[in-house]
């Protein structure tokens, strides 16, 4: 294949890709009205992605100072949420606690089934099976949010109330898993359902990570007589650590902030509860959705600085993540 | 593996090399029993939860198939065996739940979801009354999304069009990593910038086009990423092909770039948008929710199919009717949002990009 362009196109043999010449014949020597007008547009949407981008961080941060400096309880540490009250009195304590210990959860439960999945597709699946399986998985990543809290609440929901029995029953002296016996709409379902929304998205990216592992290093620990699990051990795992560390990031982040799911499925109060079973705390998002019907113009800029909360913590969850692929690259890139 | 040939010396030394093995069926035959067991322990136990005795049963499965193994094959072997278990069993709680989904909206929804459903609206209806339909959130959902895809495909495809066939320098980077950081924002913080900016700041109303600039925004990154994939895909020599022609570069792009790639960016546009279709979060905020038809999205609520859904759900304090609805306008988007994604599919195998080699 290397032949053809170079009998074809002898007299600029030096330049491998055309993008450097067809670039400064665009920058410099733009004369073309046409040119020009393209170039424009095309840089202006990019431009215009930026702009929005920086939009979304100062217009939430506008109207969040206007409210924040109403309020009379200490944003970070109040645990009550009484924004539309004059003067308001709210705090996003609660919020983070339970954004924060909902997605742990899911992501304990989801992070080591998902690499099972993935290695199941790529190492262990019969081949025939492999494809349709990769296939179903995607496509399940395309269900809605809602879906799920529906399916959440009507379904998964009645029939937790035996796991979360028996959790109190052996558990329950810890004090993570006391359960008074109310309906099974804690943090805990919270965590189970988003583990099921974050499977797809971890399972889709630490495969493809898998795909990649170098062949030649598994075939050259099966042939010094290494089982499969120890290939996987010894070959595919290190490889795909990042990658795996990565797609728990990006399930993190949909994680933190999924609304519909939770709103549906949770039942939310105002308190800090240390089981995990019993109704205690809400989520940023959640509590967006739920309040808002009911919220002022203060009370929703209230919800608007909740929201930008939010926004941050993704926004280094997701940079995080997207960092770590970056720099996966580069190595992949040396290995391949 | 060697001292495996010192320790049996006799005759046949083929067939030590490779040790004792468990028969192939073992496998099959642990996992019946375990099952099997599993349902004895949870009916003597007297476990009401399925779920409990899938557990038992997967937990017995592990521990025989290890011990066996241990026994028969050594320990690496069952380690081996071990880590096949777990990844299998791992696969199966996963899809237990998913089925579930799949199976629960597709039996529940398919009781009310009819002719009628589908063109009629709430109208004055109760939320707890039998009847009614979705058409009022079919419309609106085809309008959203419709608005959202007219705003955000041109400049989605400007922008990759800018990363691929111009991009260099600090711009470039920037937008490429914003991008990035885009994909990731939650929905519902696209719906409060919009609702900061569209509805408390300018003073509009809640409408169809306020919801739709929100969706605009989730959707503007997935554009951007496919579209790149596939113009990075153009070999390059018909750029230069085209150039070496005197073709300006704004017509090469769009007479040889574009058209070449046309079956991934179709793809492409197609996946954003079933994304895009199944965001209730957004639509909550900016579209607010109306029982009746309401066509025109510049003015006034309208309904949503996912918000439906949602307010089905959550305003009819438990009415088995509105639960009947909530299932079968589930039922009816994800049909939607699996075809917009099988025929993208499809096109994709149908136009992929011959990469020249």
């Amino acid at each position: 294949m290397d032949i053809s362009p170079s009998t074809t196109a002898p007299p600029p043999p030096q330049d491998a890709q055309p993008k450097p010449i067809s670039h400064k014949a665009a920058a410099r020597g733009a004369t073309r009205p046409g040119d020009r007008v393209f170039l424009g547009l095309s840089r202006g949407s990019g431009i215009l992605l930026l702009l929005i981008m920086a939009a979304i961080a100062a217009f939430l941060t506008y109207r969040a100072s206007i409210v924040l400096s109403k309020n009379e309880g200490n944003f970070l540490t109040t645990f009550e949420w009484d924004a539309n009250a004059i003067p308001p009195y709210f705090g996003i304590a609660v919020l983070a606690f339970g954004t924060i210990v909902s997605s742990i959860i899911a992501m304990v439960i989801a992070v080591p089934i998902a690499v099972g999945i993935a290695l199941f597709i790529t190492h262990y699946a019969p081949r025939k099976l492999s494809g349709p399986i990769a296939y179903v998985v995607d496509l399940l990543a395309a269900v809605p949010s809602i879906v799920y809290g529906l399916w959440g609440a009507l379904f998964l929901v009645p029939h937790l109330t035996g796991l979360f029995s028996w959790l109190d029953q052996f558990f329950g002296w810890t004090g993570v898993f006391e359960w008074q016996g109310g309906a099974p709409r804690s943090l805990l379902t919270v965590g189970i359902l988003l583990a099921i929304m974050i499977l797809p998205i971890i399972t889709n990216v630490s495969r493809e990570v898998f795909r990649q592992a170098p062949q030649m290093h598994q075939e050259a620990a099966l042939a010094l007589g290494a089982t499969r699990w120890e290939v996987i051990r010894m070959s595919v795992l290190p490889f795909g650590r990042s990658g795996i560390i990565s797609a728990s990031m990006l399930g993190l982040g949909r994680a933190l902030g999924e609304t519909m799911a939770v709103a549906t499925v949770l039942s939310p109060s105002f308190l800090i509860n240390a089981s995990i079973l019993d109704p205690g705390g809400g989520t940023f998002a959640q509590n967006i959705a739920s309040k808002f019907s009911e919220a002022t113009e203060q009370g929703r800029d209230a919800l608007i600085a909740s929201g930008l909360v939010l926004f941050v913590i993704t926004l280094l969850v997701n940079g995080a993540a997207r960092a770590i692929i970056a720099r996966r690259k580069e190595y992949s890139g040396a290995n391949a | 593996m060697s001292h495996a040939l010192n320790t049996q010396t006799p005759p046949p030394a083929p067939s030590t090399l490779r040790g004792a093995r468990l028969p192939k069926w073992a496998p099959y035959v642990i996992a019946a029993g375990s099952v099997a067991a599993g349902c004895g322990i949870g009916l003597a136990g007297g476990l009401d939860s399925r779920i409990q005795w899938g557990l038992i049963a997967s937990i017995l499965f592990l521990l025989v198939t290890y011990l066996l193994a241990a026994k028969v094959e050594g320990g690496r072997q069952a380690k081996d065996r071990m880590a096949t278990s777990v990844v299998w069993v791992a696969f199966l709680l996963a899809v237990i739940p998913l089925v579930s989904l799949i199976w629960e909206t597709v039996a529940r929804g398919i009781k009310v979801l009819d002719g009628y459903f589908l063109t009629h609206s709430m109208g004055v209806l109760a939320d707890t009354d039998v009847g009614g339909g979705i058409y009022h959130a079919l419309i609106g959902t085809l309008e959203q999304v419709g608005l959202a895809t007219l705003m955000a495909v041109p400049v989605g495809l400007l922008t990759a069009i800018y990363l691929v066939e111009y991009g260099r320098g600090k711009l470039a980077k920037a937008v490429t990593f914003f991008v990035d950081v885009m994909t990731g924002i939650p929905s519902i913080v696209a719906g409060l910038f919009i609702l900061s900016f569209w509805i408390l700041i300018l003073g509009q109303g809640y409408s169809g086009f306020a919801g739709a600039m929100a969706l605009a925004i989730l959707m503007m990154p997935v554009v951007v990423r496919s579209t790149e994939e596939m113009l990075k895909l153009v070999p390059n020599e018909l750029r230069e092909a085209s150039l070496a022609l005197g073709v300006p570069k704004w017509r090469t792009i769009l007479k040889v770039v574009l058209p070449t790639s046309l079956g991934g960016i179709t793809t492409g546009v197609m996946l954003a948008v079933a994304r895009i279709a199944g965001e209730t979060a957004p639509v909550l905020l900016l579209v607010w929710g109306n029982p009746l038809i309401n066509t025109n999205p510049f003015d006034g609520p309208q309904a949503s199919l996912p918000l439906y859904i949602y307010q089905q759900y959550a305003n009819s304090a438990g009415s088995p009717a509105a639960y009947d609805r909530a299932w079968a306008a589930a039922l009816t988007l994800i049909i939607l949002i699996m075809l917009l994604n099988l025929v993208a599919r499809g096109i994709a195998r149908w136009k992929a990009p011959k990469t020249g080699r």
